[in-house]
């Protein structure tokens, strides 16, 4: 199990993981994302808040060069990961993913069985040796995503039987089996009731002593939660970035004070 | 005259539309309130004499051929048919007499049989214009006088136009209801000729039967296996080229082609799809089938002159547009977040599309490929031209062999008399042949509409 | 839990960058750049044939399209024409006495196969001539009739002559004569509108289309004066009025379904029910029609279905608002908006019944007829059907000729789908 023992790490020896410097993203003509530069750090939440099409999904499958998939799409500037830049011509965008895991707003297991789900990481990337390396990986991914008791006994079952919460973590389970580095997480309980979504929540609370997760959300209840550091996107600009306190007790920021007291949105 | 008896039915319902809008503005000019707009008064007239007129002369050119055909045969002079004489042939050289196509010297009973055949089609003719010109007339009369200020003439109108758009649905399922019954009614009687055992389980088809009683032929065989093996192997070929071929290219075109690529090649891929099948059964004869005999020659390998490799590997070309128009609709339908998932893992492209998206779409495109495989058994033209006449029970591709539809159309084409076997064989096997696509194509409808619903 | 690195940066930093993860992405790469090159090659196969297929119809057709001819002065003989009666003239004679000029020292036996370079055309294209003209009696006048089929083959290079005088159709005698011709400057090689304007004939150098172009077409005319207003209630009252129930859910699959059904069982009704018992003529392009209609009816359908569909209800509440009736508001306005959809789909079912062949095979359509049909209910063939008939007939001639008529076929079929291309551009509106 996740060594919850260990101290907590002091913020000082947080090292940055990811840094972007004047990052542009365009669709086509039309600009998704202005002059974007932050620096988000490893072992630690952090949630993009903003009104909905303001560019923080837009920036997050930057992270993961989701964005190429997109004919139209052209992203320019530069995102650093442990000091070199991904979108260098040399960098793997097949590598990339495997370091830096997704889970997308709608769950999207695969028609297959849950076993074979959690698995399909592994399996590409050849990180099982052989069968029982392969369930024990499996096993542990799915007690990660706290859902190995309730499906151990029906693993070869379908993983779209499964109940809508019970999907999200299963695709959350299929992300972290293959050991990623970054966990990007877009709206991961827009579509789960409430007690899902806790489940989800204290989820995320744990994955962060693994990985740095960045989650889009649209709740800042929810931002508020599960974060430790916020950024406020508006009309493609990251307008403030900072300890989630600080944001929610002193925005500096005209618009993001206007966004949180619900006056923009 | 039947354009005489078209040019009447039209000028007299458009003369039914001036007459009773005319009447009804009249009315209206003289104080009264109209129901209905003057111009549906004008329109129900129009109906009302166009829709009875057209169906009686409809009908009548339809019926006019047998009714005429009868009366010729049998003011025929006693004793020229006899048991030993076919009465179909007979006809069949009369109205070729009748249509100024003379071969020979006919007898001089035969001419003159002729001549009143022309002569009852002139009749008729005139007959039918008589016809339409009182039923016209009766119906303007008719309509003429239901003209007053409370008839409700849209009302009526609608209900006209109602009916004949029920009808023209109802067309669709008559035509199968034909298709049915002329099946069944020729099948019947062609296995009240050869037993139904015989037919399906025979495995010799020799249909080369004696046509006077007298000669001295081999008995005809009607075992169908042959004929139905022939027609498996051709389209055992035909899916074996298009369905990888196809798929492949829906897979490349789907995921890896750029935009504009794609733009340019689906055309010309759908191109394929576009072209008349005899153009392909000629492509058969003319270029496939001899390069693929010098080939065997080079290997060594005998090849039949017209082996079922040639029809069936260009009937293959013909359904690589239809297997691959119906993979890419199956891909394509794969929602996107399935897609995304598996690249987001780190899933190349071709991961993706091997593990996630085809597993996926492995319903639609099978119902694509049992579509296929009905129109590769229905297909005609190509084995036609290409394939061979004689059935063997053989399934070597490299040899010649013959299929349901070859032997329909080589029993019927030229000229049919309805009461010999062979001719009514061809229905025995059309009706095989549609209840065996008919069976195939509602589960391949089922299958694909089961899956779009999946991922609606 | 021991081997798996579950502990962040470190180990899965390590485990990203180690020789066998990269050896592995490589080959995983390798793969898929294998699934992109067979995919290219599928492609590229069904191309190729394509290419192909075009290239054998048009090397193999081009030649059709011109035909050899032959200047020969004619002296027509008082003797010979009668200017009584010039229509019952011996003008085979005159055109023997002719080719004798030409070859004088050509003994009797010679000449017979010497004649065989001329058409037989030649001689009703002398009597035209005189017909038409009697002072042409006694004068010599000059005409260009077309070679007979194995000499448009010489003249064309399809005969080696090289090979042994025993395998091939013409003699070293018959080559000569024709160089002579050849030098005298009487053979020339003009394009072969024949092949348009004549109809069927025995004689590869007389066949033409005409007949098979207007049987298609009558097929063609006959096909949308009933598919297209039958194709058209029914849709509308399928998509418009029709209740959902279960009688129109059966309606629905038939439909589906019919147009699922071989083309050949098509033929099989055609020939049971139009020609069996209600004994219509053989051979006719309306029967061809009727038949081809039934096919056509679902394919316009369905067309016209998808046309309705794509009309914004918004159209329909704006008048029915204004109080129109539903039918005036689907005739007056609906309709007239989906038109050039269901124009697209009329136009490329049409083209498809334009290439069907099994259908009309078994009707009849098939027929050796020398006129082109003046009605609908006269024998006739059509485009494909000729093309079938030019096939199956073993002369040089028809193999040249049978590509050329695919080509004109081809021709008339791409030209529809240009209609249909155009007109769906011009007037297709996105909602």
């Amino acid at each position: 199990m996740y060594d919850t023992t260990r101290p907590e790490m002091n913020v000082d020896q947080l090292h940055t993981k990811i840094s972007a410097r004047n990052v542009q993203v365009f669709y086509g003509t039309k600009q998704a994302i202005k002059d974007l530069n932050v620096e988000i750090q490893d072992k630690t939440v952090t949630a993009f808040i903003g009104p909905s099409g303001c560019g923080k999904s837009t920036f997050l499958r930057c992270i993961n060069r989701m964005n190429d998939t997109i004919d139209s799409a052209r992203v320019e500037g530069e995102i650093m990961m442990d000091g070199s830049n991904i979108y260098d011509r040399g960098v793997d965008p097949v590598q990339l993913r495997a370091k830096v895991g997704m889970v997308f707003q709608k769950p999207n297991p695969f028609p297959k069985s849950i076993y074979d789900n959690v698995a399909y990481g592994p399996k590409i990337h050849g990180l099982a040796r052989n069968k029982a390396e392969m369930d024990e990986i499996v096993e542990t991914a799915l007690r990660g995503a706290a859902l190995w008791t309730e499906v151990k006994d029906r693993l070869q079952e379908s993983g779209t039987g499964l109940s809508g919460g019970q999907q999200q973590r299963l695709c959350i389970a299929r992300a972290v089996a293959t050991a990623p580095e970054v966990l990007l997480m877009d709206e991961p309980c827009s579509a789960l009731d409430p007690i899902a979504t806790s489940q989800v929540e204290e989820l995320i609370e744990q994955l962060r002593s693994q990985f740095s997760v960045v989650i889009v959300t649209h709740s800042m209840q929810q931002a508020a939660r599960v974060s430790q550091k916020t950024a406020f996107f508006h009309l493609g600009n990251l307008v403030e970035y900072g300890d989630t306190d600080d944001i929610f007790t002193r925005p500096q920021d005209s618009r993001t004070e206007a966004y949180i007291s619900g006056r923009i949105g | 005259m039947t354009g005489l008896a078209f040019a009447l039915l039209l000028s007299a319902s458009l003369a039914g539309y001036v007459m009773n809008r005319r009447a009804a503005l009249a009315l209206r000019d003289g104080g009264q309130r109209l129901h209905s707009l003057g111009m549906f008064h004008g329109l129900y007239a129009l109906l009302l004499v166009l829709v009875p007129a057209f169906v009686v002369t409809v009908l009548w050119i339809m019926l006019q051929g047998s009714a005429i055909n009868a009366l010729t045969m049998s003011g025929l002079p006693d004793g020229v048919v006899t048991d030993a004489v076919n009465p179909q042939l007979i006809l069949t050289e009369i109205q070729s007499i009748a249509g100024g196509r003379i071969f020979g010297e006919p007898e001089p009973w035969k001419l003159e049989a002729a001549e009143r055949m022309n002569s009852l089609h002139a009749a008729s003719g005139w007959l039918l214009v008589l016809v339409v010109a009182a039923l016209s007339a009766a119906l303007l009369y008719t309509s003429r006088r239901q003209v007053a200020a409370d008839f409700r003439a849209r009302q009526a109108a609608e209900r006209i136009v109602m009916g004949l758009m029920i009808t023209c649905s109802l067309i669709a399922v008559f035509v199968t209801i034909g298709i049915v019954f002329s099946l069944v009614f020729e099948s019947v009687r062609f296995f009240q000729m050869v037993p139904l055992t015989d037919f399906l389980f025979g495995t010799r088809w020799e249909p080369q039967i004696p046509i006077r009683a007298d000669q001295v032929a081999a008995e005809g065989a009607f075992g169908v296996i042959p004929v139905f093996l022939g027609t498996l192997v051709i389209t055992f070929v035909a899916i074996f080229i298009a369905v990888p071929v196809g798929l492949m290219s829906a897979i490349y075109l789907n995921e890896f082609a750029s935009r504009s690529f794609r733009a340019v090649a689906k055309p010309i891929l759908e191109l394929l799809a576009g072209i008349p099948t005899v153009v392909y059964g000629f492509f058969a004869i003319l270029t496939v089938a001899p390069a693929l005999r010098a080939w065997g020659a080079a290997l060594g390998i005998p090849v039949a002159p017209n082996t079922a490799l040639a029809a069936g590997g260009v009937m293959g070309i013909m359904l690589i547009p239809f297997i691959s128009s119906f993979a890419d609709d199956a891909l394509s339908a794969v929602p996107r977040s399935l897609r995304d998932g598996a690249i987001a893992l780190g899933a190349t492209r071709s991961e993706t599309v091997l593990n996630v998206l085809f597993p996926a779409a492995i319903p639609g495109i099978m119902g694509g490929v049992l579509l296929a495989v009905s129109r590769a058994i229905g297909e005609t033209m190509i084995v036609v031209m290409a394939a061979g006449l004689i059935a063997t029970m053989n399934i070597n591709p490299l040899d010649s062999v013959t299929t349901i539809t070859v032997q329909i159309v080589t029993l019927l084409i030229g000229d049919t008399a309805f009461d010999s076997p062979k001719t009514l064989a061809a229905f025995a096997l059309g009706l095989m042949l549609f209840i065996v696509t008919l069976f195939i194509n509602i589960l391949a409808l089922r299958i694909v509409r089961k899956y779009r619903e999946q991922y609606d | 839990m021991t081997d798996f690195p579950n502990d962040g940066t470190k180990s899965g930093g390590q485990q990203w960058a180690s020789e066998a993860f990269k050896g592995r992405l490589a080959k995983r790469h390798r793969k898929e750049t294998g699934l992109k090159l067979l995919g290219l090659a599928a492609l590229s196969l069904a191309f190729l044939m394509l290419g192909i297929l075009l290239w054998t119809l048009i090397s193999g057709g081009a030649q059709a399209f011109r035909q050899t001819h032959v200047t020969l002065d004619v002296p027509i003989s008082a003797e010979m024409v009668d200017a009584a009666d010039p229509a019952a003239g011996n003008y085979r004679g005159v055109i023997g006495e002719a080719m004798q000029a030409t070859f004088p020292d050509a003994a009797p036996d010679q000449m017979r196969a010497l004649s065989g370079i001329l058409s037989n055309a030649a001689q009703f294209v002398l009597r035209d001539r005189v017909v038409a003209d009697p002072e042409l009696i006694g004068q010599t006048v000059e005409i260009r009739v077309p070679t007979s089929d194995t000499y448009d083959q010489l003249n064309k290079g399809n005969v080696d002559e090289g090979s042994a005088e025993a395998t091939r159709r013409l003699s070293d005698e018959e080559i000569r004569a024709f160089r002579q011709l050849e030098a005298e400057g009487r053979i020339t090689l003009p394009a072969n509108w024949a092949l348009l304007t004549n109809a069927d004939s025995r004689f590869p150098e007389l066949a033409g289309l005409r007949g098979a172009i207007i049987g298609s077409f009558y097929a063609l005319l006959v096909c949308f004066v009933i598919s297209f207003p039958l194709g058209i209630g029914a849709a509308i009252y399928l998509e418009e009025f029709a209740p959902k129930n279960k009688i129109s859910d059966v309606i629905e699959v038939n439909i589906n379904n019919l147009a699922a059904v071989p083309s050949v069982v098509f033929g099989l009704l055609g020939l049971a029910v139009f020609l069996n018992w209600f004994g219509m003529q053989r051979s006719a392009p309306f029967v061809g029609g009727l038949v081809l209609a039934l096919m056509t009816l679902p394919t316009i359908i369905i067309a016209t279905r998808a046309a309705l569909k794509a009309v914004p209800p918004s159209i329909r509440e704006a008048a029915m608002g204004v109080g129109a009736s539903k039918q005036q508001v689907v005739f007056g306005h609906v309709l007239p908006l989906a038109m050039p959809g269901i124009l697209t789909g009329t136009i490329i079912g049409l083209a498809q019944a334009l290439g069907e062949t099994a259908p009309l095979l078994l009707i009849g359509m098939n027929a050796f007829v020398t006129a082109a049909p003046g009605s609908p209910f006269d024998a006739s063939t059509a485009l494909p059907t000729q093309i079938f008939i030019w096939a199956d007939s073993p002369e040089r001639g028809f193999v040249a000729r049978t590509s050329a008529a695919i080509l004109v076929l081809l021709g008339f079929l791409v030209l529809m789908n240009a209609i249909a291309i155009f007109l769906r551009n011009k007037f297709e509106r996105r909602w």
